[in-house]
Formats: structure tokens, sequence, C-alpha cells
């Protein structure tokens, strides 16, 4: 019967197609598995740095695994422990992968080139207890929190934009000011992470960090930006929905985009979709860190690239890995992806970002002169191996404080209390 | 008392309009704009650019500024609608510092003008952006996921179809002695969320060596306790008078499965069938923790990589989530089909 | 199928994919036949149950019950390893450090107060979402099965959402719901002031109550609907006969057959509403506060979201919660047995 013979030959075809599939791998080249997660175009611009190198080394392909920030997150560290990871990765977390990373150190052309390139407190990160000059991975571009402000909205409404040295009182002034006068739904906000609260607490005098690297939250400065942030909820002069509604990624920046909040606090990674979406709607600037007792500071952030040792080619992927650092290849990936570079090389020659867009251009200008300024604290933050549990944790007792669920003094105990418990935990 | 009864009341009979018709109409009508006025919404929003996405107050259908060309200027530049003394006219923006643009007319470029931003209006048309779906398909190997999605969504149902009526039917029409215990273990795991087990889940995938292959993504979710706990439950209802006759018959076990279990129980297995390809091309977590291999992706995971750690594009993300909505759409709209004409012919007696 | 249909010759395409359906399945049954046969000669009739549930016993086993109890595992160890192997004894430390209150109402005296906010939380939950989703998927279902025009069509229609994913569930209905959201825009519209729906704890409550209603009430409704065709209308005709009026004949006829797919219905959404997770995740983020946290996120949050990740909490919280579970379903089907006899 046909249909009968019709049947056979789709149950073999799918059969086959399952084999295909089972099977896969072929010798010829090396493979190496880079495993990357985008914000905007970070996929697309390191697919064409690859390909350069593929061209150089026809024995070597590499092989780009775009997977969702979720996946390097929470998956990814899984992956890594049974030893199913990949060769190269990027990643947020540099001391997550401590034990697990190539050491790249005996098998670099130029290793000295590599150490000499970027911060030390970053290469520290990643290195296991007792290590000293071990290399496995490298930032591939630096951020600094800092706030957006909507020019147009102070001009509208005729009020004077408050100078580089003003405070975060000041700040919440005149945006309040602002709102009194032009209508804006919103005055000031800031993003919801313990990542972007720690700038303007450092810079009313937190110290959360101790020269051992030890948290303590508990203190003036921390406290104050609390309140701070607690006022506005109370005053009404913030989207609550911010921080009150615990989300992955959430930020302050769309309600700036549409023009109904005057200031948002955030960071140098926004600028790029800020200037496609906001567009010739209305005119906004990037502003130095407001001051306070600790000084002005933002924090520094930015992922980076490493290597994991489960790798069965490890000289190939220090081949990559030594192409992507060379000056030439990173200023490129700066340049498209529009990162400031954390090349040292890179930073000193200036990067031709790839825009002419002046508001953008201006905007890297402006955090560009925020990276001397930062505090060690706000640089050794974000390469601290329980960052993370700060992070998470510090976004949610703040918002339980913030809903009345919690005093202030019974969120920082909790708070501290969560981040001993992780610590405990990991090294128990 | 009588409307009531006449509601709930399977058959009417006569055929005019009762007012327990009135009722259960609006009541349809309603529930239609409360379960398709979202998705609309989604639809539209997906040709939207991800400014408009966020744009307060939100708009129902997809606007864009008008973007004109203008001679010595080398981008498109956004058309405004200008109050000038009392004279409106249609400038374009060149120039934006604080509240103050600065403004020329498209014809003529040389007449700059300087206008406050509270005195110009956008110009805007509807314009569905197709754009996001062809800078979504090309941002990943978009045949390929795909391919792979409907791989895995095809095995894992017709596997989970397989194996679960099989033991709903040991389960439902057998007395033995394991039964009430299995039924029991079953029922038990239904109570841990998926979630909670992925680790040691993924240990074991990785000892028997299914990791990166799809294998590790059809097998472990096709023995589904809810599957087994729907079709049991159905088939509870079918009369064990039929399956002695079959056995007078001569009928092996397996015939009567096959051929009188399974018609009889096909509207639970539509129900079953739409729920498995529902759950496999919706799969997220799972894929991702056994899938690291791109060659291997399926469509959600593409989906959501769109997902950042600091932004989500949006007009992507919507455009393609849209794109994996209609594959699911049509099997189930062939299906509902069979649901509704199956259950009538098989005539349930 | 008629005899109609077989004597005269159909070409419509609708028999054609019937005919075809027909043989296909047909020819596996057969081919299928010969082991079962050869097994059944061999094993003998009584014993061919367990031929049956085998596959199914033997996937659920290795991927289920297996990991399952590797949980176990993790409750009574620490350490932020994955490999129970290189996991540290603990004994129950993770119990006593859950279970750890001195009043068990007021979460802030417990040691780990997100616990027990989640407990109450998830159980206010349950009982109204439960309690909704029958109703309303009990009138929608009864509706549905009426002799109503284009049935097939609003069928679709109340089914359709379950075919979305979680994520995209809280994305449609974030922005909706959100300050300035599609909802917003309309009351400000009609000249009322904006509500926060999202920042204000009732009202998240609420709405994840009534999304997950959204979102789900198909998947029951369609369950309820199979029920309600598979009663026989002979039995209403009987009824009527009887001399029951329409009323009579629902709660004799309809709601004792409906029975047993109430029954599937109330433990199903029972079970997942206890789940409730990635929905609530992706929609409110267990905010404002902790209003909307949930147990299931305080385990992934435990487990996964953190890197750095307190596993032996995460697993003691999931047995303690399956255990709960267990013991409901089981009180559940024991009622429900009594209830018949």
């Amino acid at each position: 019967m046909k249909p009968q013979r019709l049947l056979i030959l789709l149950s073999v075809l799918v059969i086959t197609a399952l084999l295909i599939t089972a099977c896969g791998g072929s010798d010829g080249p090396v493979e190496i598995r880079f495993t990357i997660y985008s914000d905007g175009n970070e996929a697309e611009v390191m697919r064409g740095l690859l390909d350069q190198f593929e061209a150089a080394n026809p024995d070597i392909t590499v092989v780009l695994d775009e997977v969702p920030y979720q996946t390097i997150d929470e998956q990814l560290p899984v992956q890594v422990e049974t030893g199913e990871g990949p060769d190269i990765a990027r990643i947020t977390n540099f001391g997550a992968y401590r034990g697990q990373l190539l050491d790249l150190l005996p098998l670099l052309e130029d290793d000295d080139y590599f150490t000499n390139n970027f911060p030390e407190p970053v290469l520290a990160a990643m290195r296991p207890d007792g290590d000293t000059n071990g290399l496995y991975g490298y930032p591939d571009g630096l951020t600094v929190t800092g706030p957006f402000v909507n020019k147009t909205l102070f001009d509208q409404a005729g009020v004077e934009m408050p100078g580089p040295d003003a405070s975060w009182a000041d700040w919440t002034a005149a945006t309040a000011a602002v709102v009194e006068a032009s209508g804006a739904q919103y005055a000031i906000s800031v993003d919801r992470t313990g990542h972007r609260f720690a700038g303007p607490a450092m810079s009313m005098g937190a110290t959360l960090i101790d020269s051992d690297g030890n948290f303590t939250v508990d203190t003036p400065g921390f406290r104050a930006f609390a309140e701070t942030i607690n006022g506005w909820h109370t005053d009404g002069l913030t989207p609550e929905e911010v921080w009150l509604v615990g989300d992955s990624v959430n930020s302050c920046i769309d309600a700036f985009k549409s023009g109904e909040l005057v200031m948002c606090m955030t960071g140098s990674w926004q600028i790029n979709g800020t200037a496609t979406d906001v567009g010739d709607t209305f005119d906004w600037v990037v502003v130095p860190n407001p001051s306070g007792d600790g000084g002005s500071t933002g924090v520094a952030g930015g992922a980076g690239v490493v290597a994991f040792a489960d790798t069965e080619h490890p000289e190939e992927v220090a081949k990559v890995m030594e192409f992507l650092i060379q000056a030439e290849n990173y200023s490129q990936w700066s340049a498209q992806t529009l990162f400031l570079p954390a090349q040292t090389d890179v930073a000193t020659q200036g990067v031709d970002f790839a825009t002419d867009d002046q508001n953008i251009l201006d905007a890297l200008t402006v955090f560009t002169a925020e990276i001397p300024k930062l505090q060690d604290q706000a640089v050794g933050l974000n390469v601290h191996p329980f960052a993370f549990a700060y992070y998470r944790n510090s976004a949610d007792r703040i918002s339980q404080y913030l809903t009345g669920e919690l005093t202030l003094d019974e969120a920082l105990e909790r708070l501290q209390q969560d981040i001993d418990d992780a610590i405990a935990e990991a090294s128990g | 008392m009588a409307t009531i009864s006449q509601f709930l009341g399977r058959t009417r009979g006569v055929n005019r309009l009762h007012s327990t018709d009135l009722f259960s109409y609006l009541y349809l009508i309603l529930g239609t704009i409360l379960m398709f006025g979202p998705m609309l919404w989604l639809v539209l929003s997906s040709f939207k650019s991800s400014a408009e996405i966020i744009k307060f107050p939100p708009r129902f259908l997809p606007y864009q500024q008008v973007m004109v060309d203008v001679d010595g200027y080398a981008d498109p530049l956004p058309l405004f609608d200008v109050q000038i003394d009392g004279l409106s006219r249609q400038l374009v923006q060149i120039d934006l510092d604080g509240a103050t643009a600065t403004m020329i007319e498209p014809t003529n470029p040389s007449n700059t003008y300087s206008v406050r931003v509270e005195d110009r209006i956008p110009v805007e048309t509807i314009s569905f952006r197709f754009d996001n779906y062809v800078e979504g398909v090309q941002s990943f190997n978009f045949p390929l996921y795909f391919f792979n999605s409907v791989i895995v969504t095809v095995a894992a149902t017709l596997l989970t179809l397989f194996v679960n009526s099989l033991a709903a039917f040991a389960l439902s029409k057998y007395q033995f002695r394991a039964r009430q215990s299995i039924f029991l273990v079953m029922l038990s795991t239904l109570m841990v969320p998926l979630s909670v087990i992925l680790v040691p889940v993924f240990l074991v995938i990785t000892q028997i060596g299914w990791n990166n292959n799809l294998l590790g993504v059809i097998i472990p979710a096709a023995a589904t306790p809810t599957g087994v706990f729907l079709l049991r439950q159905y088939m509870l209802t079918i009369p064990d008078e039929l399956i002695e006759a079959a056995r007078i018959e001569g009928a092996s076990e397996w015939r009567i499965y096959a051929q009188i279990i399974l018609p009889l129980a096909r509207p639970a297995l539509a129900v079953l069938t739409i729920f498995s390809v529902m759950w496999r091309w919706n799969d997220f977590l799972w894929p991702l923790i056994v899938l690291s291999r791109s060659e291997l992706f399926t469509l959600q995971i593409g989906l959501n990589s769109f997902q950042g750690e600091l932004n989500v594009q949006w007009h992507l993300l919507l455009a393609i989530t849209v794109v994996s909505l209609l594959p699911i759409t049509v099997v189930f709209a062939f299906l509902q089909k069979y649901i509704t004409t199956g259950i009538a012919t098989t005539g349930m007696k | 199928m008629t005899t109609r249909s077989q004597d005269i010759p159909d070409q419509s395409p609708k028999t054609i994919i019937e005919r075809f359906w027909n043989r296909s399945l047909e020819f596996i049954v057969s081919i299928f036949d010969v082991p079962f046969r050869y097994l059944q000669r061999w094993m003998g009739m009584r014993r061919m149950p367990y031929i049956f549930v085998i596959p199914n016993l033997l996937i659920f086993g290795i991927f289920i019950l297996f990991p399952m109890l590797l949980n176990f595992a993790y409750a009574f160890t620490g350490g932020s390893n994955f490999i129970p192997t290189e996991r540290r004894w603990v004994g129950f430390d993770n119990f006593s450090k859950l279970l750890n209150c001195t009043n068990y109402f007021d979460p802030n005296t417990c040691s780990q107060d997100l616990f027990w906010r989640a407990v109450f939380n998830t159980s206010g939950y349950v009982i109204a979402q439960v309690a909704l989703m029958v109703l309303v998927s009990l009138l929608t279902a009864v509706i549905l099965n009426r002799r109503i025009k284009a049935r097939g069509f609003f069928r679709s229609v109340f089914f359709y959402p379950v075919l979305l994913s979680p994520i995209v569930v809280a994305l449609i209905w974030k922005w909706i719901l959100q300050e300035n959201g599609v909802l917003n825009g309309l009351i400000t519209a009609i000249g009322f002031e904006s509500v926060s729906f999202l920042a204000n704890a009732n009202w998240a409550q609420f709405w994840v109550v009534m999304i997950s209603v959204w979102a789900y009430m198909g998947f029951y409704t369609l369950i309820l609907l199979a029920g309600l065709q598979g009663i026989p209308s002979e039995l209403y005709e009987a009824a009527k006969i009887d001399g029951a009026n329409e009323l009579q004949s629902f709660f004799r006829v309809t709601l004792p057959l409906l029975m047993p797919t109430m029954l599937v219905v109330l433990v199903l959404s029972f079970i997942r509403a206890v789940q409730i997770f990635d929905i609530v995740f992706a929609f409110t983020g267990g905010g404002p506060g902790t209003a909307t946290q949930y147990l299931v996120q305080f385990i992934y949050d435990n487990g996964f979201a953190s890197p750095t990740r307190q596993y032996g909490i995460a697993t003691t919280a999931s047995i303690l919660m399956a255990g709960v579970l267990i013991i409901f379903t089981i009180v559940q089907l024991v009622l429900q047995r009594e209830d018949n006899e």
C-alpha cells in the first residue's frame, strides 16, 4: 500500500535525521567552543574578529555559541563543574570560576604584554588562592556607573542644572523642581541593583568593602543613600516600579528614554541604546557622579573572557585569547561595541568609536573622566568573589525596606546575614 | 431558578434566543476580548521600534516619525509640525540643545528657525516595522534552530503519547499488585517542581553521555506523570465490557490497547498532544542546560539570547516570539478541530 | 465513521487523509503486534501490564525519580559543590535552619524569613487561585458545551493563552499593568487617577491570581469539556423521562459523572498553583517587597539564581514542600474515594 511505503520512508527519514544530529562531530581543524552572551551587538563583533583569527590560523575554527545571559549566570557554572563546559566563555562574575580556569601564562607567546595591559585587581580576582601571577582571562570592557539627565526638561523648566560638585540632595531638589515646572512624571531614580546603589552610597561615605575584602553594609553612608531612595518614594519623585518590582534587568532607563524621568542613575553601557531610542525627541547628557562625604565615585563593572582548564586544546585556546587582547583587535572590539577599553595600551591610544553621534561621544567622554575618580572599593566590588551575593540580596532587602516590610535596621541586619551565609556556604 | 436550570442544561432544543443564550454570548464575547486583546497587542507591538515600545501613553498601532531627505544632509531628518507666529508649517530638525531646537525648511534648507520643544509636534505615520522580523531572523541561524525545535517537539511528543498511553492503559485496565504503588509514586513526583531537579538530572545525563545530544532533551521529558494521570483518568471511563468482549474474540492485549483503548481515548490523546507540543516547543530551561552547542540550539534559546545582562532587545524578542507562536498555533488549530469532531464521532457508549 | 461514507467512494481531501491515517495506524499496530504477541504468549496475559508500564517507568525512574532521590543527598550536605560526593555531611542542619522560628506566624522571627514569607504567600495564593480557577473553568466549559454558534472558534479563544510560554504571558501583562501601561492609559483617558498595580502589594497579589487564571484556565476548561462530552446523552434523556428539570439533571447527572474529571482538575490545579513560579518571576519578580514571593522562587533563588548557591537549603525546602503536597493529595484522594462509596 502506498501510505505504508510513505510512512516507512518518513520514519526512515526521521531516524536518519536523529542519528545524524546525534552523532555529529568530524575531524579536520581543531574546534574551539566559545560561549558568548550579548547586550547588543557583541556576538556579531566577536564573530568578525574570530573570522580574522581563523583566516590567519586555518587549522583552528572557533564556534561561537550565543546564549541568553541567564545561561552564563545559572547554567554555565554547572556545566563547567561537571566538565561539560566550553573552552572559552564571556562571563561577568570574575571570581566564580577560580580553580576551574586555564592558566594561560605558560602558553602565551608574550605573557608580559597580557600582564601589563590589564588592571591587576581584575587579573587577581580570577586566580585561585596562593597563585600570584597566573593569567586566566581578561576584561573585555570597562563600564562605569553614572547618571543620565534629560537636559531638555531642565531647560523647559528653566531650572539651572547642578554643577559637578553637587550632592545627591542638590540633584533631588533640582529634579523635583523640574518636575514641578515641566510636568514630567518623575524626577529621579536609580537602577534596582546593589551595583548601582553602591556608587552613591560610597560617595556618601560608605565603606562597603574593607582592605581585607570583607563586606560591611551597616555604615552611615549606606544608610544615608537607602534613606535618600526611601525619601524619593515617600515624596513620589521616583517611578516606584523600578525598585518595588523585582526583576533581573530592572533599570530606570526605560522611563528615562520615554522622556518621563529627569534623571536616571545607571551606567555607561546604556549610552548606545539611549542614543538610538531617544533619537531627536529630547536632548540628554551624562553628568559626573554627585558628591558627598566620601567624594564622588561610580562603580566599575564589565564582562570578561576566560578560558577553562577542562579544554582539550589549551594551546589553541591560548592562541585565540592572545589574538583577542592585541591592541589592534581589542580596539576594534571596543570601537564597535562602544565599550570603554580596559586594555591599557588601547586606552592610552584612545579608541576611534564607530559612531558619529555627538551625544554618544560626549557621554563616553564624561564616563571616561569618571574612571580615575573611582575609589578602590568601587573597582574591587565588581571583581569580588561574593559581589553577586551582595548585588541581588541588597536589592531585595532594600526593596523590603522601601515597602515597609522591614525597618532599615532589620533590612541591613538581614542583608549582612545573607552575605555572610553565602560566604560561609561557599567556603564550607 | 428556571433560568439557571436552562443555563446549566446541556441541550436547549428549541431554536429561539433565550436569556441564557444572551448571557452565554456576552460571556464569550467578553472572554474573547480578554483572551485575544493582549495577544493582539503583543503582535502589534512586535512591529514597533524599540523606542515606540516604551512610549507613554502607550499606543495600539505602531507609529513612526516621518523622516525627510534634505539636500546637504547625509541622513534623513525628522519632520515636525511647528507653530511659528500663529502659522503652522512642517520643518525638519537639525539640532537640539536643551529645550531649543534648530529647524529648517525641508524644501529650502537655508531658512533656519529656532523653536522651543513644546511648540513642535512630530509628524508620524502608522508604519509596521518588518525590519524587526528580518533582523531577528538573521541574528541567529533561524532555520537550523527551527529545525531542531521541530525534531525535538515531534519526537518527544510521539514518544510521550506512546509511553504514557501504554502506562495509563496498564494502570487503568488491569488489576496487578504494583498498580497502586506505581500510580502513587508517579503522582507524588508531580508535586516536585521540575526546576528543583535540574541539577541532579544534569548529572544523570552527563553520566549517560547525552550532553549536547538532542536525545537528552527528547527522552527525559517523555514520561510525564501529568500525561499518565490525564490518560488514566480518562481511560477509567471506558467500559471494561469492551475489553472482555475483545478478549473472547481472541484479540491480544496489544491489539486491545491499540485498537480499542486508543481510539476511544482520542480526546484525551489529542489534549495530551497539544500539551506535549506546547511543553516541548516552549521549553527553555531544559534545552539550555543540556545543550551548549549552537548547532543543537532550539528556537527558545535563540529567542532568549536577546536578553542580555543589562539590556533586552525587546523589538527583536517580540518579533521572534510572534514567529515562534505560529507553529504551535497551526498545530493547535488543526487539533482543535480534531477534538471537536473526534469526540462527536467516537460516540462514547 | 458511518456506513454511508464507506459505501460511496468519497474523494474529499478529508476522507483521503482519514483513510491514510487509518491505514498507517493499522500498519504500525501490526508491526508492534508481533513482539507483543510473542511476549504475551511467553509471559501470560496477567503479566502484560508490567510490560506496558516498563517503558514509562524506566524513563521516569532514571530521569525523574532517581534525581529526586539524589536531592536528599543535597539536603543533608552543605557547600556550593554540585557533585554530591564532594559535599560535606551536615545532617539535619538545613532542616533546622529552615524551621528555626521563635514565632511561626511572624516571618521576621525566623532565621530564614524569606522561606516563611513564601510559605504564607503561597498558601494564600493557592486557595484563591484554585477556587477561582475551578469556578471559571467549569462555567466556561458548561457554556462552551452548549449549542452555541462558532463553538470551535470560542473554544480556541479560551485555550490559546495556554500555548504561550510563561515569559511571554508575564511580558504581556507587565506592559498592560505597569504604571505607564495600557490599562492605566485607559484609566487616565476616562479621567481617573492611575493606579500602581505592580507596586502595591494587594494589587500585585490580586493580579498574579488573575493572570495565572488567564493563562491556564484553557487547560482545565478543555479537560472539563472533554469530561462533559463524555457524558452519554441518553442519561439526560433518561433523567428527563424521570421528570427532572435541567437544573436537577445538572446536579444528578452532569456533576456526579463529571466528578472524576473534576478531581483531575482539582488535583492538577492545586499542584500547579503550589508550583507557581515562572510567570510571577518574570511578572513581579516577587515584589513589591516580598508580596508575591512564592516557594518555588525561594528554591530557585537559593539553588540557581545566585552564583553562590545554597543548594542544601534549596533542596531541603523542596523536600518539605513536596512532603506537604503529597500529604494533601493523599488526603484529597482518600476523601474522594470515601465520597464515592
